[in-house]
């Protein structure tokens, strides 16, 4: 059983992985066939993780009702809106899931009245708490905390057409700021960030890397 | 006695939207049709959520609850019109048991499709090994896949203009500068972030360099944050102001 | 002085909210000078030759809407107006209804057909599996469109039989999709690239400018006014300015003020 739990995993990530690796220098047809139904399988499978995050969600929702935890109402509404999608969804306007989607139906109704809306403003609040974090916390204390504040200041002023108003050399300065040392910056963590994703890569083909197989090895 | 208060104010609240959309409606300003009460809702659901600034309070979370549900739902929808029945059900399941079908199944999706139930099977006590061989495949696939890409990608396509020439004809004094200090601030940040080593001595000196490198570029992503977060809060507002409303033009 | 430190928020939340309102309310121009890298996305869309093939990933959900479905208007606009072949696709579950509602209200107004001048092959699972499936071969990572229309028989997909035979691409991104079809698609395929992202993304995004694996990127609501400003379709983006203006600046003096009250008031002593 050890065999089929951990040693099968570990020869097919390893096997998967110099495939795919070799498979980019080689330019034969048979290699790029390859390479076409391995990402369409792949592509295949990754469509079949969107059930686990359902299956996670309902589940956690439904154990907060069963065990009737504070605030487990609202969790009905989770599924009184997934079961209402869900329905005006598969009936597709009278055409039912079988068929292709059609247009302008309940299902795109509440798309565009209750998930776009509702979703759009639950991020647009973080607006007000950046604004009271940046009076009450953001405090010039050191001198990189100085240089973060005054760069911060002048990509605000530099990055809006009031900036121009108050002085020409603003938005110079904040395009030069984003230009040179942000750039300089973002591109040492990328390189930084790309060597330690090709370790772990490596790591992972050759199995020292496990931690993907759930735990227990 | 804060709880009546609490309660108090959102009915009013409540009332007082109400109350508005009536009037929009009778005034003609929203119109008497799905995409009028589609807007309300909008509307509300907007304010709901942004009540939370004021307190938490049951209207947000309702409004957050449902959100989280009909986003689920509309997740699995768009997945089966555009994922599974193109892909799976109209090549694989619908050929095999329709003796109408113009093409023959396509039998290779078989052998996707039982790694992606295998993956599913995670949620069973006594078969969850079997997710293990698609997350294998996966992770394997990726691994192997990405290592000649990023090489290629953002290793080597990145350190080329960081070596470009400071002098080769056509260049100001202040591009060359910015050229040298360019290659200055990815060395010192590349060192900054070797911890095995001691930073201290010339590795100490070139780090210090590199933290004020990330200092100057935490200041723009900071400004950025602050810019991008307040479109979005402009967004909502210019939503209820023109669409809801009809203040603006 | 100290009370100023421990203000209750939420008057700040009603200063911001009054400000934007205030500032959508009153009209007064602002000058949007477009910047270098949106000028890289409007020069290589004004190359291209009419019945070029364009891309557009909307790879975005409703949480970031404000931003990049303006943007993505514009440049539908732009596209629309030079007779350019638009195909949609997109990564995300949430953005179909966002990108189907930009394509198809935007190529009303320039009388384009669906399937002759524009298509929407809808979402498909797997990121960077999906853009090398697109890579190889386009009609077998979406045999079917957003409609159920077999894509093999669309004539604006004629010519394009993968990301090889695309005259440009354009990704709309709230996420790390940028990289993605940097690593995963132009590196292999080799198409001309160009991005616009979140604000919060846009500092990450240089590095890829300065070594031209971008030809250009709209960064934010302003990258989105800029390009507004450009195509001559002035709408919310370019509106959204001055509020954006105002609030800055607030928030500037907010920082300044809550820093000038703090040293003053001793606590930096005692810390």
């Amino acid at each position: 059983m050890n065999f089929l739990k951990r040693t099968v995993p570990l020869v097919i990530a390893f096997v998967m992985g110099v495939l795919m690796a070799m498979q980019y220098y080689v330019p034969h047809k048979l290699s790029q066939d390859l390479l076409e139904v391995v990402s369409r399988w792949d592509r295949i499978i990754a469509g079949f993780a969107v059930f686990i995050g359902a299956y996670s969600l309902f589940h956690l929702h439904w154990t907060r009702i069963k065990r009737k935890v504070e605030g487990w109402g609202y969790s009905v509404f989770v599924y009184f809106g997934a079961i209402i999608t869900l329905i005006f969804g598969f009936l597709n306007g009278g055409k039912f899931f079988w068929n292709d989607k059609q247009q302008d139906t309940m299902f795109d109704w509440l798309y565009y009245y209750v998930q776009v809306p509702a979703g759009a403003t639950i991020f647009s609040i973080l607006a007000f708490f950046i604004a009271s974090a940046a009076y009450r916390t953001f405090r010039a204390r050191t001198m990189e905390s100085t240089v973060l504040l005054i760069a911060a200041i002048l990509v605000m002023l530099g990055r809006v057409p009031i900036g121009n108003y108050i002085s020409q050399y603003i938005p110079a300065i904040a395009d030069w700021i984003m230009a040179v040392p942000n750039l300089a910056a973002k591109r040492g963590i990328l390189l930084g960030v790309s060597l330690g994703a090709i370790a772990t890569s490596l790591k992972i083909i050759f199995g020292i890397e496990r931690s993907y197989l759930g735990g227990g090895d | 006695m804060r709880k009546d208060s609490n309660f108090f104010i959102l009915v009013g609240s409540i009332g007082l939207f109400v109350c508005i959309n009536i009037f929009l409606m009778a005034s003609g300003k929203l119109p008497f049709s799905s995409d009028g009460f589609g807007i309300i809702l909008g509307a509300g659901l907007t304010l709901a959520v942004y009540s939370f600034l004021y307190k938490d309070n049951p209207a947000f979370k309702i409004a957050e609850n449902l959100y989280v549900g009909v986003s689920l739902g509309y997740t699995i929808i768009i997945t089966w019109f555009n994922f599974l029945k193109p892909d799976l059900y109209d090549p694989l399941i619908v050929p095999m048991f329709s003796k109408a079908a113009e093409k023959a199944p396509q039998y290779a999706l078989i052998f996707p499709s039982l790694l992606g139930i295998f993956m599913l099977l995670r949620f069973s006590r006594k078969l969850s090994w079997l997710s293990r061989w698609t997350f294998a495949f996966v992770v394997g696939l990726g691994a192997g896949v990405s290592i000649p890409r990023v090489i290629s990608a953002f290793i080597l396509e990145q350190i080329k203009p960081s070596l470009h020439p400071v002098f080769s004809g056509g260049e100001t004094i202040l591009s060359s500068i910015n050229t040298l200090l360019i290659m200055l601030g990815v060395i010192s940040v590349l060192i900054y972030f070797i911890f095995s080593v001691e930073h201290k001595g010339a590795i100490g000196k070139v780090s210090k360099i590199g933290i004020w490198f990330l200092m100057i570029s935490f200041g723009a992503s900071f400004g950025y944050t602050v810019m991008g977060r307040l479109s979005l809060l402009i967004g909502r507002i210019q939503f209820l102001l023109k669409d809801w409303l009809g203040i603006l033009q | 002085m100290e009370r100023f430190l421990r203000i209750d928020r939420r008057i700040i939340f009603a200063i911001i909210t009054v400000a934007v309102i205030v500032s959508l309310i009153l009209r007064f121009e602002l000058p949007i000078p477009p910047s270098e890298p949106v000028q890289g996305v409007y020069e290589k869309i004004e190359s291209l030759p009419k019945g070029s093939h364009v891309m557009i990933a909307f790879d975005y959900d409703p949480s970031s809407k404000e931003e990049l479905q303006p943007m993505a208007v514009a440049f539908l606009h732009h596209c629309f107006s030079r007779d350019l072949k638009v195909i949609g696709m997109t990564h995300y579950t949430g953005a179909p209804g966002l990108a189907d509602q930009a394509m198809t209200s935007v190529a009303s107004q320039y009388q384009k057909k669906y399937g002759e001048d524009y298509a929407f092959l809808g979402y498909k699972p797997g990121g960077a599996s999906l853009i090398i499936n697109m890579g190889e071969n386009l009609y077998s990572a979406f045999p079917k469109d957003f409609y159920g229309n077999d894509t093999a028989t669309l004539p604006v997909l004629q010519g394009v039989d993968s990301l090889r035979e695309l005259d440009f691409l354009f990704d709309l991104a709230a996420g790390t999709t940028i990289e993605t079809w940097i690593v995963f698609g132009k590196e292999k395929y080799k198409f001309e690239l160009g991005a616009g992202c979140t604000a919060v993304m846009g500092p990450d995004m240089y590095p890829f400018l300065q070594s031209k694996q971008l030809a250009g990127l709209l960064g934010g609501l302003k990258g989105a006014a800029e390009y507004e400003a450009l195509v001559g379709k002035k709408a919310n983006a370019v509106s959204g300015m001055r509020p954006q203006s105002v609030v800055h600046v607030i928030i500037i003096l907010f920082v300044i003020f809550g820093n000038i009250v703090y040293f003053t008031s001793g606590r930096a002593r005692h810390a």
